[in-house]
Parts: C-alpha cells; structure tokens; sequence
C-alpha cells in the first residue's frame, strides 16, 4: 500500500525525521511509537504532505506512485487520510457544512455518521471551536467516516478519550480498517501513533515501529515492543537498537 | 405581484436578476407587500396585510397630521449635503410604513429602491412600529447593469415602540461608479428590538453610512450586523452607533469585512451613558487580496455598571486551515472559498428563518461567482 524509502524531513533549516524506511502492506495496520518530540506526528504529516515539512532525500511510494511532491489534496483523493492530532479551529465554518464539503454526492451520509459518532449536535457548531479532547477525536473519526479513505493515519486516536468514548472510536477505527473482513478481503491499512496501546484492544495491528530522535530504531510485534516500554521504559528499548 | 412583472418587464433580464439577488422577490407569497422605486418613480405599493399601512411620504405626510412629529425627528436635516440635499427637495419620494400597535407579521414587506437613469436617487424612510407591533423589512437596494454613474442618498428614521419589533435588512447590489449615502437612525422604547442587517458584495464606489441608535426605553436591545466585501476600487465606510440611555439596554455590534483590494473602514461606537447597561462590538476582517482593512471599535462608558467589550481581528486565512481542509479532499481554491463563506456566515438571532435564508443566498449567489 505505501513504501517510505530513506526519508529525510527538514521543519525549517532543522532535520526532524533521518532515513526512514517504512512499509505497510495492504489490509495491514502498523503501530507506531516512540517519546514525545521523537517525529511520529512528522511522519504522518510529510505523507499528507503539510507544507512546512520539506523531504530533501528520500521518497513516499503509495499504490506504485510516487507522491513524495503531490498537492495534498491529490494525496487525499487517491485514498490517504488523517486523524489529527490537534486540529485548527475554523470560526464561522459549521462542521454540518464542512462535512457536507467534503462528501462529494452523498450529504445523506452526514447525517447518518454523525449520529453514530455521537456528533449531531456538533454539526452546527463551528470546526474544533470549544471541542473538548474527546469531542476532537469523535469529530475527526466522523471525518475520515465520510471520507473512507483506504489508508488511515491516526495520531493517538485515544489520548483524552474516557473508557466509553474509546470503545465508539475504537469500534468505528476498527470499521474504517475493514477489520470486521477476513485479511484476504480487507483493503484498507493503517498507521497509527500511540503512547498507551489502549487503541488495541479494539485494533489488531500486524507490526509496530519504536521511533527516536528521527529514527525508526525497532520493528517487531507491537504489543510485545508496548509492553517492553512499559515495563523498561524508551531507553531500554531504544538501546537494543535491534534493527 | 404578478401584474408587476409586466410593468417590471421593461428592465432587462439582468437587472432583474440584480433585483433577485437584492432580496425582491416577484411573486409576492413570502412577502406582506412591496414598494418599489426605479428612479424618482414609485411604481408599485400595495400591502395584503391589514395591521401595515405603507405608503408614500408625500401621500402619508397628507394623511396623517401627527406624522410631523416623525419627520426629520432623529436625522437632521442640516447634518450634511446629503440630507440638505433631501431636504431640499419639492416633492420628497420615499415611503411610510406604519405597523399598527399589537400586529405581528413574520413575512417581510420588501422595498425596493432601483437606479436606472437618474444621477442622484433620493428617499425620505419613516418606519413606525406601535406598541407591541412586529415589523419585518427587506430593502433590496440596486442600480441597473446599464447605470454608470449616479448616487443614492436615503433617509430613514426608525421607530420601535413599546415591547414592539423592527427587523430590517439591505441587500445592496450596486455598480462600480455609484456612491451610496445612507443616512438613518432609530429610536428604540422601552422593551423594544432593533435589528439591522447589511449586506453588500458587489462593487460599488462608495457607500458611507453611520447609522443611530437611541435606547431609550428600559430594557430595550438594538443589534446591527454587516457583511461586506470590497472589490478593487470600492470604498466601504460603514459604521454604527448605539447610545445606551435607559437601564438594562444592551447592544451587540457585529461586522465581517473582507477586502478583495478595495477598502472597508468598520466604525462602531458603544455609548454606555447609564447603569445596567451592556455593549459588545465585533469586527472581524480577512484581506484576501492588498487593500485596507481599518477597524474602529469604540467603547464609551460614563458610569459604574455598563459593561462594554469589543473585539476586532484583521488578518488572512491561516494556512493551517486550508490544509486542514485539503487533507481531506477539497483543492486549495475550494477550502479558500469554503472558510470564506464559514467567515461570511452570521446567524442573526431573533431574525425570521425566511430572511436568514435571503440573506444566505444573497451571499452564496455573490461567493459562487468569485
Ligand atoms: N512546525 C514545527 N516547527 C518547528 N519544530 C517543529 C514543528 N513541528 C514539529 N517540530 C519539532 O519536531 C520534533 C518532532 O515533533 P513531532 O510532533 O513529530 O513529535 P511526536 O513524536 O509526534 O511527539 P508527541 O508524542 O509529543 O506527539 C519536535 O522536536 C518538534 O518540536
Ligand atoms: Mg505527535
């Protein structure tokens, strides 16, 4: 589905992400982790392809096309989607509306989404403004609801999220992921950034990568990398340097 | 209105359509009555509805005596050349419109003011709400396409009475070398409303306005919003001013302006002259393309006990916005013109659906052009 080939990413004149190698298979959901201020939200924000993050090396290969310099809006529109982490508030642009926008021919669905997602009456309320954390991920799953996209970046889906909460945006994570399909007829992949791992008791992920200052420095079985962390902490998993 | 269509016929298939997007609509079924002006010419006046007398100033000013203690009672006549120039003339055109004390009509009554010829286009407004009375206006105020050159000068003086309610809202649709001086103040009694709504969205030279309100009357409210956008070449120097002088008045000034490099100078003024009163004015600007942006909020108090605030921003759109909205689908013009209209949209409260909705439309059919 998406290949990342020694990637290199500069915010300003500053080198945030070195040499990242990445690949995630189609069906496939891949973790990744790593301490805060490692680059985790950088990667997934260069393959939107934000414009304050420059790739001076490197490519981002996505279904056998290259799309390291796409606009983003093609990006999202060949199926690449993202959950943000903090979303900009929009004044005066309803989320009903944007929605709407955004859904090409098919508005019914606003509707229909919204009210599973616990969203209705947001709709008429303005993008983020006043959202509280968990309202910001329930508003931004709704979003990716109606965009259906096939490959899903989500950045800690459940930080700030109570225990209710994270089973809805779980169980509709999971929905997006074709989850509920037998591998061989699940299309869709994902990436998804967690600290806590709570996202997957709802998620099955297929690998997880350990992200440091960077670089990715481990690849393995995400729970097991998870628990490690837990245990031990970065420093112990990030000095195996197993890779 | 039907018959007027053929009277209206004389007007090409684009002024018509100037006229629509001005708020005038033809078949009168979401509307309590209409007056409408080509020039100095009233062609057409007619209200269905019986708690509303509309007519013509000269026609009211003959029949009802008691209305020159409504004349030129809160614009002065000597303010400027503009109201001179009204006040001067021999015959005054223009119309009355009496809601009687306890009616209450949702539909609006439109009138409507339209430039076809004349260099210089006057009206003289008295707008009375009685006691308990519940007055909605649209004013679709436009000049022809063919129009070059020309002004509008109008005069009008609102009265809300006792626990009554007047709404009223203009949509102007004027041509690029065409200066527009508005000159109207409202005097608003005790529990009563006012509410003023201003759009304009295409280009015109000029149009300077400053409108008046008084509350006088305990508890009374008066609210003006305004939506604009200033092309290349129009000056824009709007403004209201609310005077605060009875306890519990409060008033809430909003305007939204963007300049496409034309220029908009967004004057608000809040006088808190006595106690328990409350003021808020927001004036938010985008500059879209170079042109001027100049926000004036100002905030008067005299006494312990009124509160004012007031809010101004001028800016662009945050990238981060439209990346927002690209990342998931819309091209780079489509989340501009989506956070634009986002920026545009005002919710009037206490406005009636219907004309909420004409004033969404006169917007989109403007925004869908750009
Ligand atoms: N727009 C920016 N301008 C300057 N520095 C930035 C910008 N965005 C990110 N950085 C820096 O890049 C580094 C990586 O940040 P990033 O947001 O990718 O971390 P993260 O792994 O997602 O952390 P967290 O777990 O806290 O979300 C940090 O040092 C951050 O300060
Ligand atoms: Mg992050």
């Amino acid at each position: 589905m998406i290949r990342i080939e020694d990637l290199h990413v500069e915010i300003g004149d500053r080198e945030v992400l070195r040499d990242i190698n990445l690949h995630i298979g189609e069906g496939e959901t891949h973790v990744l982790m790593g301490p805060n201020g490692s680059g985790k939200t950088t990667l997934i924000r260069t393959i939107m392809g934000f414009a304050d993050y420059h790739v001076t090396e490197g490519a981002i290969v996505y279904r056998g096309r290259d799309i390291t310099n796409l606009p983003i809006h093609e990006r999202a529109r060949y199926g690449i989607g993202l959950m943000f982490q903090r979303p900009p508030t929009i004044a005066g642009l309803k989320l009903g509306k944007m929605l709407v926008a955004t859904s090409g021919n098919r508005p019914e669905e606003v509707a229909e989404y919204a009210a599973a997602m616990n969203m209705a009456e947001f709709l008429e309320r303005d993008i983020n403004a006043g959202f509280s954390g968990g309202e910001i991920k329930r508003s931004e799953v709704l979003q990716l609801m109606i965009q259906q996209p096939d490959f899903v970046m989500l950045d800690e889906p459940e930080s700030g999220v109570d225990l209710e909460n994270i089973s809805l945006i779980g169980s509709a994570i999971a929905k997006l992921l074709e989850k509920d399909r037998h591998i061989v007829s699940r299309h869709k992949s994902g990436l998804i950034i967690t600290h806590t791992g709570y996202i997957l008791d709802y998620i099955e992920a297929d690998a997880g990568h350990m992200m440091c200052d960077g670089e990715i420095r481990c690849h393995g079985n995400a729970r097991e990398m998870l628990q490690l962390i837990k245990a031990k902490g970065y420093r112990e998993c990030i000095e195996c340097k197993k890779i | 209105m039907q018959k007027d269509i053929e009277e209206l016929e004389s007007l090409s298939v684009e002024d018509r359509k100037r006229l629509a997007i001005s708020g005038l609509e033809l078949d009168s079924l979401n509307r309590c009555g209409s007056f409408f002006q080509i020039d100095q010419e009233i062609v057409h006046m007619s209200c269905e509805y019986e708690g509303i007398e509309v007519l013509t100033l000269e026609g009211a000013l003959a029949k009802h005596e008691w209305l020159e203690q409504y004349y030129w009672k809160l614009v002065q006549k000597d303010k400027d050349e503009y109201t001179r120039f009204v006040a001067d003339q021999k015959h005054p055109k223009g119309y009355v419109v009496i809601a009687k004390k306890g009616s209450k009509n949702i539909l609006p009554l439109q009138t409507c003011l339209f430039l076809a010829h004349e260099s210089i286009q006057h009206v003289h407004n008295i707008i009375i709400a009685e006691e308990g009375a519940e007055l909605h206006l649209i004013t679709g105020c436009a000049s022809s396409a063919s129009t070059e050159h020309g002004a509008h000068y109008g005069v009008t003086e609102f009265y809300v009475g006792k626990n009554a309610r007047i709404s009223t809202t203009m949509i102007h649709t004027w041509g690029e070398n065409i200066e527009v001086y508005p000159r109207s103040a409202a005097k608003i009694e005790e529990n009563g409303t006012f509410l003023s709504n201003y759009v304009a969205m295409s280009p015109v030279k000029n149009v300077q306005m400053y409108p008046v309100a008084e509350l006088v009357g305990e508890h009374a409210v008066a609210r003006f919003n305004s939506v604009v956008v200033a092309m290349p070449g129009s000056c824009l120097d709007l403004g209201s001013r609310t005077i605060l002088s009875a306890n519990n008045t409060s008033a809430e000034l909003i305007s939204r302006a963007i300049t496409r490099g034309g220029t908009v100078i967004a004057r608000a003024h809040i006088l808190g002259e006595v106690e328990d009163t409350r003021g808020h004015i927001e004036c938010k600007g985008l500059i879209l393309e170079d042109g001027i942006i100049h926000a004036v909020p100002e905030i008067e108090g005299w006494v312990t006990g009124t509160e004012l605030s007031h809010e101004a921003a001028v800016g662009k759109i945050a990238h981060e916005e439209i990346e927002y909205l690209m990342s998931r689908g819309l091209d780079e013009d489509e989340a501009t013109a989506t956070i634009i209209r986002g920026f545009l949209d005002v919710k009037i409260e206490g406005l009636p659906e219907m004309l909420q909705k004409q004033i969404d439309a006169a917007i989109d059919a403007a925004e869908s052009g750009f």
